[in-house]
C-alpha cells in the first residue's frame, strides 16, 4: 500500500504567510576552510553541468561540497539561449504559436494557448465552443505526455532505468494522438488565435478513449513500481523541503507550488477556453519535498485523464475556429495572459504598437524561477539528493533560456 | 609434466574462463535489461546479437588509449591493473566440479574474500589518480562503502563455516550432498538456520559488487561514471571486466555455500560428475541473472543510508545471529564429537 502522506484535493489560498528571510549570505565562492584536529581541509567546488546526465539539459551548477554534503550552490543559465524573446519582435501574431513550441519543447501546447489567448483578449475574438473544447483536450494530453518525461527521468535520476522507458511506452500513443491531431510530435503549431488550426480527425475520439482506459491501469502501475519502491521513499522523503514563504517569494508555480500546499491552479483562478465548464481537483501536497512534488504530479495525470474524458463527453458541435483576418494587426496596447502548462504558469506578456508584429514579446515560464529556488534550497543536502532535487522540480531548460 | 606448466596452463584457463565470461555477461546484461525494459538489445550482430560484444571488445582493443594531461600517470595506468588482477585471483578457489578446480585451498572461502578486498584500493587508485573530482567522489564512496560491508560479508557466512567445519569451498559443497528425512536435499539454502545468513550474505555481496541499489561508485545520474570517467579504450575494458567477473565470482559463492554447488538435488554424485562444470555454470548464471534483474529494477540508494544499514543494522545483527547460531549449534552437537 502507497503511503499518500496526506494529498488533499482541492483547498488552499494565494494569501502569502510571513515574510521571506533568507537568513544566510548567499552562495558565494569558497569559503574559509573548517579544520578539524588541527588538519585543514577544504571545500570541493564542482561543476555539476551543463553536461552532466541529470540536469535535464544543460543546467549548470556550481556546487560547494564539504565532503559530500553541500554547502552552497549556484545556478548558471543561458547554455540554450536562442532569443526567442527578440525573435518574437519580427515574428507576425499568427506565428509567436510555432516559438513558443520551442520554448518548452515538450509541453508545447501551452505555450501556443498562451498566446492564443493573448491575441484574443486584445482583439475581442469570440472563440467557438468547440474550439475551447479541443483546446482543452490537446492541453491535457500534452500534460500527460510531458508528466511522463518527468515520471520516466526523476525514475532514471534514481537510478531505476526502467521507469523511463516503461514511461515512454505510454508517451509514444500519446504523440501518435497529438500527430494525428496536429499533424505534428512535438513542434504542433495547432492552437492558433481565433481557435485551432484544424477540426479534430475522424476516429480520434476512439483512439484517445482506449488509451484513457488503458492508462488507467498503467498510471497506477507506474505509480506501484516507483512511488510503492521503499528504496525511492527513503530517497524523496523530506528531501528539497520548500517552505511556502520561499515558493511565494521565489515566484514558484505550478505543482511546485501547490507541493507546499498552496492550491494556486491557473486552470481554476484565471479559468480560460473550457476549464469553468470541467470538473476537476487541485492536488495540493503538505510540506513540499520532492514526495509531495512526486504525489502532487502523479495525480494531476489522474485529473487530466478524468478532464479528458469530460472534454470528449461534451464536445460541443460547430465551427473549430471563429472568423479572424488572415493577417492579425493588433491595435496598440499591452497584455498579460497565462496558462497552467506542466510547469506552473506559462505566461506572455505582450506590448502591441498597431503593427502586425508585437513591439516587445515578454515569455514568462515556470521553470525559471524553479531554477532560482535551487540555490536556497540545496545547502544542507548531500550531492545524491541535489539530482533527486533538480528531478523533482521538472525544470525544461528550453523555457529556461529561451 | 612439469609443476611449473600445469600451474601456467591453470592460470591460462582462468584467464580465458574470465574473458570469455565477460563477454557473454555484457552480452546478457543488454539481452536481460532489454527485456525487462520492453526493448530488444543487440539482435543485428550474429545469432540473437552474440557478436555485438566482441565487435565492441574489438573497437575498444583498436581505440586511442587516452592519458588526460593532468592526471598521475604511474597510479592511473596502474590502477586498471590493480583492479583486475585481484578479480582473476578470485577464481583460484572456486570449485567447478569435484575436480575441475583451479587449485584445492583448503582457506578457499577466506582467499576468495580478500582477493575482492584488494578491488577497491584500486577503485581508489583510478579516482584519484585521474585529477577529476566526480572520479575521486566515485573513488572515495568505493573505499567507504567497501570498508563498510567488508566486515557484514565476511561475517555473514561464518556459520556456514561452523556447519561446515572448514573452510575449503570443495568440501563445502560435498557436504551437502544427500537428504535430509530422505526428501529434503541437504542444501544450506533449504536449512532454516541459514535463511539469515543468505539474506545478509545477498545484500553485503551486492554492495561489494558496486551493484545495484548500491552503485554508488559510478553512480551514472550522480557522478557521471565515477572512477571509471578519464579512462578509454582498454583501461577502460579492463574496469568493466572485473566488474562482470566479481560478479560472477560472487554469484559463484553463493552457489557454493548455499545452492549446493555442481550438485543437483536428488542425484547421485557418480551421475552428475561428468556434467557438474555446466551445471555450477548453469547455477552461476541464474544468480548472476537475479543481480541483472535487480539492476533492471531497483532505484539506487544514498551513500549516508547504505552506511547507516551497515554499520548500525548489519553488523550488529550479524554478530547477533553468530551468536545465536553458534549457541544452538554447540547444544545440537554436544556430545556428538563434532568440536
Amino acid at each position: 500500500m502507497i503511503d499518500a502522506r496526506n494529498i488533499i484535493l482541492e483547498t488552499g489560498s494565494l494569501a502569502a504567510e510571513g515574510t521571506y528571510n533568507p537568513g544566510r549570505p548567499p552562495a558565494s565562492i569558497k569559503r574559509t576552510p573548517s579544520g578539524v584536529d588541527g588538519l585543514t581541509t577544504e571545500h570541493l567546488i564542482i561543476n555539476m553541468g551543463p553536461q552532466h546526465p541529470s540536469t535535464h539539459g544543460v543546467l549548470r551548477l556550481v556546487i560547494e561540497v564539504d565532503g559530500e554534503e553541500i554547502v552552497a550552490a549556484e545556478t548558471s543559465l543561458g547554455y540554450l539561449h536562442r532569443g526567442i524573446e527578440k525573435l518574437a519582435e519580427s515574428r507576425r501574431y499568427e506565428q509567436l504559436g510555432t516559438l513558443m513550441d520551442r520554448g518548452d519543447y515538450v509541453s508545447g501546447i501551452h505555450g501556443e494557448q498562451a498566446v492564443a489567448l493573448a491575441v484574443e483578449r486584445m482583439l475581442e475574438i469570440e472563440v467557438p465552443a468547440k474550439a475551447r473544447y479541443i483546446r482543452t483536450l490537446m492541453a491535457e494530453i500534452t500534460r500527460i505526455a510531458s508528466h511522463l518525461v518527468w515520471f520516466g527521468t526523476f525514475g532514471l535520476d534514481t537510478g531505476a532505468m526502467g521507469q523511463f522507458l516503461y514511461a515512454v511506452r505510454d508517451r509514444e500513443v500519446l504523440l501518435d494522438i497529438l500527430e494525428t491531431v496536429s499533424g505534428q510530435r512535438m513542434m504542433f503549431n495547432y492552437v492558433r488565435p481565433g481557435g485551432v488550426v484544424a477540426d479534430l480527425p475522424v476516429g480520434i475520439d476512439a483512439m484517445i478513449r482506449s488509451f484513457c482506459d488503458g492508462f488507467d491501469g498503467y498510471l497506477e502501475e507506474h505509480h506501484d513500481l516507483l512511488g510503492g519502491n521503499e528504496i525511492f521513499q527513503h530517497r524523496v522523503k523530506g528531501v528539497g523541503a520548500i517552505p511556502r514563504d520561499t515558493a511565494l517569494a521565489f515566484g514558484l508555480t505550478g505543482a511546485n507550488l501547490r507541493a507546499t500546499g498552496i492550491g494556486f491552479d491557473v486552470r481554476r483562478d484565471r479559468p480560460y477556453d473550457a476549464y469553468p465548464e470541467l470538473e476537476f481537483d487541485v492536488p495540493v501536497g503538505t510540506i513540499g519535498d520532492a514526495w509531495d512534488r512526486y504525489m502532487v504530479r502523479m495525480e494531476e495525470m489522474r485529473q487530466a485523464l478524468r478532464m479528458i474524458r469530460q472534454c470528449l463527453d461534451g464536445m460541443p458541435e460547430g465551427e473549430h475556429t471563429a472568423r479572424v483576418p488572415k493577417v492579425l494587426r493588433v491595435p496598440e496596447g499591452e497584455i498579460y495572459a497565462a496558462t497552467e502548462s506542466s510547469r506552473g504558469e506559462t505566461g506572455v506578456h505582450i506590448i502591441a504598437d498597431g503593427s502586425v508584429n508585437p513591439a516587445r514579446f515578454h515569455y514568462r515560464s515556470g521553470s525559471l524561477y524553479a531554477c532560482q529556488v535551487l540555490e536556497e534550497i540545496l545547502p544542507g543536502h548531500l550531492l545524491a539528493d541535489a539530482v533527486m532535487i533538480v528531478g523533482s522540480l521538472d525544470i525544461m531548460l528550453g523555457e529556461v533560456d529561451r | 609434466m612439469s609443476p611449473l606448466l600445469v600451474a601456467l596452463l591453470r592460470i591460462l584457463a582462468a584467464l580465458g574462463l574470465m574473458l570469455f565470461n565477460g563477454v557473454i555477461l555484457i552480452w546478457m546484461l543488454r539481452r536481460v535489461l532489454g527485456h525487462l525494459h520492453l526493448r530488444y538489445g543487440p539482435i543485428h550482430n550474429g545469432w540473437q546479437g552474440l557478436l555485438q560484444t566482441p565487435y565492441d571488445v574489438l573497437k575498444l582493443l583498436t581505440k586511442e588509449d587516452v592519458t588526460p594531461s593532468a592526471v598521475d600517470r604511474i597510479l592511473f595506468a596502474l590502477a586498471p591493473a590493480v583492479v583486475f588482477t585481484p578479480s582473476l585471483l578470485a577464481y583460484a578457489a572456486l570449485p567447478f566440479s569435484g575436480t575441475w578446480k583451479i587449485t584445492a585451498l583448503d582457506t578457499g572461502l577466506l582467499f576468495t574474500f580478500a582477493a575482492l578486498s584488494i578491488v577497491p584500493i584500486g577503485i581508489l587508485m583510478a579516482g584519484w589518480a585521474s585529477a577529476n573530482k566526480w572520479s575521486l567522489l566515485g573513488g572515495m564512496r568505493s573505499a567507504a562503502q567497501q570498508i563498510a560491508y567488508e566486515v557484514p560479508l565476511l561475517l555473514s557466512v561464518l556459520p556456514i563455516v561452523m556447519f561446515a567445519g572448514t573452510m575449503n569451498l570443495g568440501t563445502i559443497v560435498e557436504a551437502q550432498s544427500g537428504t535430509w528425512l530422505g526428501f529434503i536435499p541437504r542444501w544450506n539454502i533449504l536449512f532454516p538456520g541459514f535463511w539469515p545468513t543468505f539474506v545478509l550474505f545477498w545484500i553485503a555481496g551486492l554492495v561489494e559488487l558496486n551493484a545495484t541499489p548500491f552503485d554508488m561508485s559510478e553512480a551514472e545520474s550522480e557522478l557521471v561514471a565515477g572512477f571509471a570517467s578519464e579512462y578509454s579504450a582498454m583501461k577502460f575494458g579492463l574496469l568493466f571486466l572485473s566488474e562482470f567477473s566479481n560478479q560472477f565470482v560472487i554469484s559463484a559463492l553463493g552457489v557454493t555455500l548455499f545452492f549446493g554447488g555442481w550438485m543437483l538435488p536428488w542425484v547421485p554424485v557418480e551421475l552428475v560428475a561428468p556434467f557438474a562444470p555446466f551445471i555450477f555454470m548453469f547455477k552461476v548464471y541464474l544468480g548472476i541473472f537475479v543481480i541483472m534483474w535487480i539492476r533492471g529494477t531497483f532505484p539506487r540508494v544514498r551513500i549516508d543510508q547504505l552506511m547507516q544499514v551497515g554499520w548500525k543494522w548489519l553488523i550488529p545483527i550479524n554478530l547477533a545471529w553468530i551468536i545465536v547460531f553458534g549457541t544452538v549449534w554447540k547444544l545440537f552437537t554436544l556430545g556428538q564429537g563434532v568440536s
